[in-house]
């Protein structure tokens, strides 16, 4: 059962799933990082972009990594819309109230998806969906290796952006200190609003890569969430580096234990795993002091 | 015992609705809101008068519901016995969880996060563990004498639900008016500050999750008594979190009535709702999901909170008792 022949496929589709995990704790991380809020909604919002990737194909066609061109930029003006017309407004400054008001749009989200589209599973049929690329012994299918690089791509992209253009430099000036952000100049909600937004469309492309694997239905986000929680929490709050290395491990963690436990208790060793991770080490392996 | 008076009243009005209305529509809406308001009790010691936001009361909902269940049904323990040891297994989740997530200092988004997951924990368990009948659910018997907790007609279980509610806002009350109860207001406002004055932070919030959690599985233990089925996403599932923490957010948070008022208008606006779609899936709760975002942006104290601006301020009860002798 110890054989590389085993343990090199379970090892790469690991973190080909990791890689996907990673992109949405990305988002999840970065709003957390700026905005310190726990963004509930974040698994409904990828339900809705899986649905809009699904029916960019269904009804025109629309190749989901194609898609990804107009559904991401979509989903960061939605992002943008929730967090500076509804969240913000709403929240009044408050963790707790924020903690609700995301608990709620999650609860909107998710239900209007179910009053929409019923509680139906869809998927698509890309014709190179079953494609395989032979790596050693391990097959790995194409969907899976393209959103592997896209990850990794996307994850440096948000880096550059971060540390050098002048929207990335005002974002991690009002995560380390927002009063004096707002006192140099920089408009605060605008820049909370752009975060959510940022966090929303990186979960907009998780959905573009992910569809051609896997399936839609009104729930479908949900497994991802606590997931990405988990990754967040290991990796610490806020760090884009953290979200990296935390989902490809998370991805590798889970690739084993489900092969070990079969499929239900490897989702255990997940939560244990996070609860563990919560109470030991809540700043997370790569995070600072919380 | 003045304090006490207005629980009294209002138990001793809802108390004659059975005598109004044979209705079982009626009752069974009734019973349910008051299952809700029982639940959101649990919730509201903890997360309204604590400030601790719990999001998986159903771990405490489920273990009450699934300990009552199986003692019937796998060791022909009787129902109201299991009553008792459900309510004393859902205080045990909570001194577990309690213990373990205070002890390590977790606070805000982090407490809610880890109730969250260690709900979830539970609920695959459940799906999963022989004992509960994994995915087929437990069935209880049917066996219509009150020595087994069930009944022909929708009254006595009204009637129960109301007395356990009552129960819930005695003990509520008796909180709020104790020392106790003070220090739990204290972490809730400022719990650094309340630390430095000497509160023992662990202990206050501690026993605020052991009561919390007792008051949510005595509601457990009824839902199974009243449905008798159980699986794991009805026992388990997120529905019960939310609406455990809905009805006193609603309702009014960390006020003695909030979720009783936040109950009813929650179930009232859930069966409205599903009158006018036709009970079309998932409406009435999109609704709940934005009369929470509306709560929260514009009534922050819920309606308990509306209702009391209009009194004129000079019929206002005090909101925090100036005295308190004991």
């Amino acid at each position: 059962m110890l054989s590389p022949v085993i343990l090199v496929p379970a090892l790469l589709n690991g973190l080909m799933t990791g890689a996907i995990y990673a992109l949405i704790a990305l988002g999840l991380t970065l709003i957390y990082g700026v905005l310190h809020i726990i963004n509930f909604a974040h698994g409904t919002l990828l339900t809705a972009a899986m649905f809009a990737a699904f029916f960019a194909y269904a009804l025109v066609g629309l190749d989901p990594y194609l898609a990804v061109l107009i559904i991401a930029p979509l989903f960061f003006l939605i992002g943008y819309g929730l967090q500076r017309f509804i969240i913000g407004p709403t929240a009044h400054g408050e963790d707790r109230n924020y903690l609700l008001v995301t608990l709620g749009l999650a609860i909107i989200i998710e239900n209007l998806l179910l009053y929409v589209f019923r509680a139906d599973t869809r998927t698509i049929n890309l014709p190179y969906a079953f494609d395989v690329i032979e790596i050693g012994t391990a097959f790995l299918a194409v969907p899976r290796v393209i959103a592997f690089v896209a990850v990794l791509v996307v994850a440096s992209v948000l880096w550059i952006f971060m540390q050098w253009t002048d929207t990335g430099k005002a974002i991690r000036a009002v995560a380390k200190e927002k009063l004096g952000a707002e006192l140099a100049g920089i408009d605060v909600a605008h820049i909370h609003a752009v975060t959510f937004g940022l966090g929303t469309a990186c979960v907009a492309i998780a959905a573009c890569l992910l569809i051609p694997t896997y399936y839609v239905n009104p729930t479908a986000g949900d497994a991802f969430v606590l997931i990405a929680f988990t990754i967040v929490v290991l990796g610490g709050m806020g760090s884009i580096l953290g979200a990296l290395v935390g989902g490809l491990f998370v991805g590798v963690v889970e690739s084993f234990s489900s092969m070990f436990l079969g499929q239900s208790l490897g989702q255990i060793g997940i939560f244990v795993m996070f609860i563990v991770m919560l109470l030991v080490r809540p700043s997370g392996l790569f995070g600072e002091q919380a | 015992m003045k304090t006490y008076l207005p629980i009294f009243v209002v138990v001793a009005v809802l108390a004659l609705v059975p005598f109004v209305t044979a209705s079982n529509v009626v009752l069974n809406f009734l019973v349910v809101t008051l299952l809700i308001a029982l639940a959101g009790q649990g919730w509201n010691l903890l997360g309204g008068y604590g400030g601790q936001y719990s999001f998986g009361h159903a771990a405490f909902f489920g273990t009450g519901a699934y300990v009552t269940a199986i003692l019937q049904v796998q060791y022909g323990i009787n129902a109201w016995f299991g009553l008792l040891i459900g309510i004393a297994a859902g205080a045990l989740v909570g001194i577990v969880i309690g213990a373990l997530s205070f002890r390590w200092g977790l606070r805000g988004s982090y407490f809610s996060l880890v109730t969250l997951a260690f709900a979830e924990v539970l609920r695959i368990v459940a799906s999963v563990a022989p004992i509960t009948g994994a995915g087929v659910g437990t069935l209880i018997k049917l066996d219509l004498r009150p020595e087994a907790f069930q009944f022909q007609s929708r009254a006595p279980f009204y009637w129960i639900a109301l007395g356990l509610v009552g129960l819930s806002l005695i003990v509520v009350r008796g909180i709020e008016n104790s020392r106790f109860g003070a220090y739990l207001v204290a972490i809730r406002e400022n719990e650094d500050a309340a630390r430095a004055l000497g509160v023992d932070t662990f202990s206050v919030k501690l026993a605020a999750m052991i009561v919390s959690a007792a008051i949510t599985a005595a509601a457990g233990c009824f839902y199974a008594q009243y449905f008798l089925f159980l699986d794991a996403a009805i026992a388990y599932g997120t529905w019960i979190s939310i609406d455990a923490l809905l009805a006193p957010i609603v309702g009014g948070v960390g006020t003695l009535f909030g979720p009783l008022l936040g109950a009813l208008i929650i179930k009232m606006l859930g069966e409205s709702t599903k009158l006018v779609t036709g009970g079309a899936p998932g409406l009435d709760l999109a609704i709940y999901g934005l009369l929470l975002i509306a709560v929260v942006g514009l009534a922050p104290r819920g309606i308990a909170g509306l209702l009391s601006a209009l009194v004129p301020r000079r019929f206002r009860p005090p909101s925090v008792p100036e005295h308190h002798h004991g």
